[in-house]
């Protein structure tokens, strides 16, 4: 028994921290339908900020997070303006391209800087205590709480601020929307702002909770995420949360209960039926093209 | 119309350039490196560029070597196979078609060695693995027999799983062991399965057999699988940029007992990267620094004046791979791929800086003995040999 709930508990470390970045894949793609391929590596560069501000301006944890998910919200707002929206009329299959293109980049000037897997430092003193055969460790509590905070706090956002009400908006009528004063390119910059800042956050919780980074991390991290937010439905964010908690949950069950080289190869078998029997993920909608 | 006038005229410029590196130096030996610079594991090939270079410098201070009546310089041709096994493949083939190299040094790690050592097989130049412990790496894979022009500077896994095996029983006096590896990874699968033989047949008993792929940072389902099987040590045989992961995740999920490693541990990145949470851990290796001999010494101190850093295993077995290159090319005495071939594969046995080295006849790889090194207060200190 104490050691189901031992896993469960590394699920929802995982789960959060999928379901973080699957929120910047699902918020983008609800806005402009494209998929941002580089949101992965904004999520290492994440991490690499929070190295940064730890190793060389020596700042605590709340100031860490607080800044890099900053940085990272600059860089997708800068990334937003200069490589997406000049091909916002353009094929969707460009702007796909130049989203690998700018994560390509991404990760190889993270590697031009240095090559080497970098350390971060513990930001947080790790206490773990023990109740009977259960390991519970302060650091995942805080992953986990903090991930539920923040992904309450964007629910609120978006379901109860006016801000909020325009991006529900346009990823409903983009041609509308504008009618109706409100400035597309404002609540798009917003939109990134907040879909990368989350994808920062999750970094920085990554880096704290696996300490050692570099500057492909993000590429796996960031696939099984937009997978989380396709299995969700993607740009549901709702969905994205529970995909993620799911994709965990998979993930670490299956490694549990049988042997772990299976691990990948149950996983995504589970999720390829689930896609089947809900095409548009758990909580998508169809959307039928209007003629 | 312009735009073709540009376009030929930087053809031109080009192909004058592709013309102008590929004349031929005829006082220049060209031997290609190709190293781990960048990827998952770039202290490696950081070590093995240095040792390299230190190795070919020590040669080209002295003037040259001499082949007959006339001195070569060593050019080295540095390749980054940026930790990929594909690119690993087109360094060796261009090495060999387009630098027209004569012999090459690496790739280091085993999953990148195998490929690269397939086609300086099929290209019939001799390729040098410092630091590649897996079996394959020098077999044919489709007989099994030796390779002909694949030859290597360490010991293989077989040995090296063996002693940490019994090393475990006879040591550490510890019957139940739980192993975490990468099962993506040639190196690390090889030697798990190695280790669980070994310690199997001498009366140990392995708990908990675990794997997970590479770039996998999250190994809490599989610590705590091990955790429930209860061992009394677990061998992480893996890269050093994952061990320390490894360990830290497991003490947050309360696990006491100590762990064991093997050569890939051997980087001063894994003190980086882990702090004090590997300290009074072991792991087999190729060489001691603080337990050197003479000729070793005085290669530590070189490297150290160099490069302000003690070489690490990869550094001292670059280092012996060049030696026994450079053995070769005076036998053979001239510059000729399938010369020095033949007279790298009659040295009976050589002494490098990693101890000494006896070669089989027709077999690429020597026979050595391993260390057991200690990790204490942050330093690699030598606890215990382990002869062949």
């Amino acid at each position: 028994m104490a050691y189901i709930f031992q896993q469960a508990l590394n699920a929802l470390q995982l789960g959060s921290i999928y379901a973080l970045i699957a929120l910047g894949y699902t918020m983008v793609y609800g806005i402009l339908t494209m998929i941002n391929f580089a949101h992965g590596d904004l999520f290492m560069v994440g991490a690499f900020f929070c190295f940064i501000i730890a190793v060389y301006l020596h700042l605590s944890f709340i100031p860490t997070l607080l800044l890099s998910m900053m940085g990272v919200a600059f860089l997708g707002v800068v990334i937003e303006r200069f490589a997406y929206k000049p091909l916002r009329n353009a094929p969707r299959v460009s702007a796909i391209i130049t989203a690998l293109g700018v994560g390509l980049f991404l990760e190889n000037f993270t590697l031009a800087l240095s090559p080497y897997p970098k350390h971060i430092p513990p930001l947080l003193t790790n206490v773990t205590w023990t109740v009977g055969s259960l390991s519970l460790s302060s650091l995942q509590m805080i992953v986990i709480v903090l991930s539920l905070c923040l992904m309450l706090i964007l629910d609120f956002i978006v379901r109860h601020t006016k801000a909020g009400m325009a991006m529900r908006a346009i990823s409903w009528d983009k041609t509308v929307v504008p009618l109706m004063g409100v400035s597309v390119n404002k609540i798009i910059s917003l939109t990134f702002a907040i879909g990368t800042g989350l994808g920062g956050a999750a970094g920085v919780m990554y880096g704290l909770a696996y300490p050692v980074i570099d500057p492909y991390m993000g590429i796996m991290v960031g696939w099984k995420a937009f997978i989380c937010a396709v299995v969700g439905g993607i740009g549901n964010i709702r969905g994205a949360m529970i995909g993620g908690f799911i994709l965990g949950g998979v993930e670490i069950m299956v490694a549990a209960f049988l042997p772990s080289t299976y691990r990948d190869f149950v996983a995504f078998t589970l999720l390829l039926i689930l896609l089947i029997v809900r095409p548009y993920g758990i909580l998508g909608k169809p959307h039928p093209q209007k003629v | 119309m312009k735009k073709s006038v540009v376009l030929i005229i930087l053809l031109v410029i080009f192909s004058l350039g592709v013309c102008g590196c590929s004349k031929e130096d005829s006082s220049q030996i060209k031997v290609g490196v190709i190293a781990e610079l960048t990827g998952d594991i770039p202290a490696v090939g950081a070590s093995c560029k240095n040792a390299a270079e230190m190795a070919a410098a020590e040669v080209n201070d002295a003037g040259g070597i001499q082949l007959g009546d006339q001195k070569y310089k060593i050019k080295l041709m540095i390749e980054d196979n940026a930790g990929k096994a594909d690119q690993s493949a087109s360094s060796a083939q261009k090495l060999i078609t387009q630098n027209k190299v004569l012999a090459i040094v690496g790739p280091n790690a085993s999953r990148y060695a195998l490929p690269a050592a397939e086609i300086a097989e099929t290209g019939k130049v001799v390729l040098i693995t410092p630091w590649s412990t897996a079996p394959k790496a020098t077999l044919d894979s489709k007989t099994n027999a030796s390779k002909k022009y694949v030859f290597r500077a360490c010991f293989i896994d077989p040995f090296q799983g063996g002693v940490v095996a019994k090393f475990t029983l006879d040591n550490l006096k510890l019957k139940k062991a739980a192993v975490l590896y990468d099962v993506a990874s040639e190196y690390n699968k090889g030697i798990a399965e190695i280790f669980k033989d070994v310690y199997e047949k001498n009366g140990g008993k392995i708990v908990a057999f675990e794997t997970y792929t590479t770039n996998d940072k999250d190994f809490s389902s599989q610590l705590t699988k091990i955790k429930k099987a209860g061992p009394e040590i677990i061998f992480l045989p893996n890269y050093y940029s994952e061990v320390p992961l490894q360990i830290q995740q497991a003490k947050r999920l309360g696990i006491t007992v100590p762990f064991i490693g093997a050569d890939a541990w051997g980087s001063s990145e894994l003190i980086k990267l882990c702090g004090s949470d590997c300290n009074d851990y072991y792991f087999s290796t190729h060489y001691a620094a603080d337990a050197a001999t003479e000729t070793t010494k005085k290669f530590i101190a070189n490297y150290k004046t160099k490069y302000g850093a003690t070489p690490d295993d990869v550094a001292a077995l670059t280092y012996d791979s060049f030696g026994l290159l450079l053995q070769a090319l005076k036998t053979a005495g001239r510059n000729d791929r399938q010369a020095v071939r033949d007279a790298l594969a009659k040295i009976p046995q050589y002494e490098g800086v990693t101890g000494n080295m006896q070669f089989k006849e027709g077999s690429g790889d020597p026979i050595k003995s391993a260390v057991i090194l200690k990790i204490k207060d942050g330093k690699f200190t030598w606890f215990a040999n382990a002869k062949p």
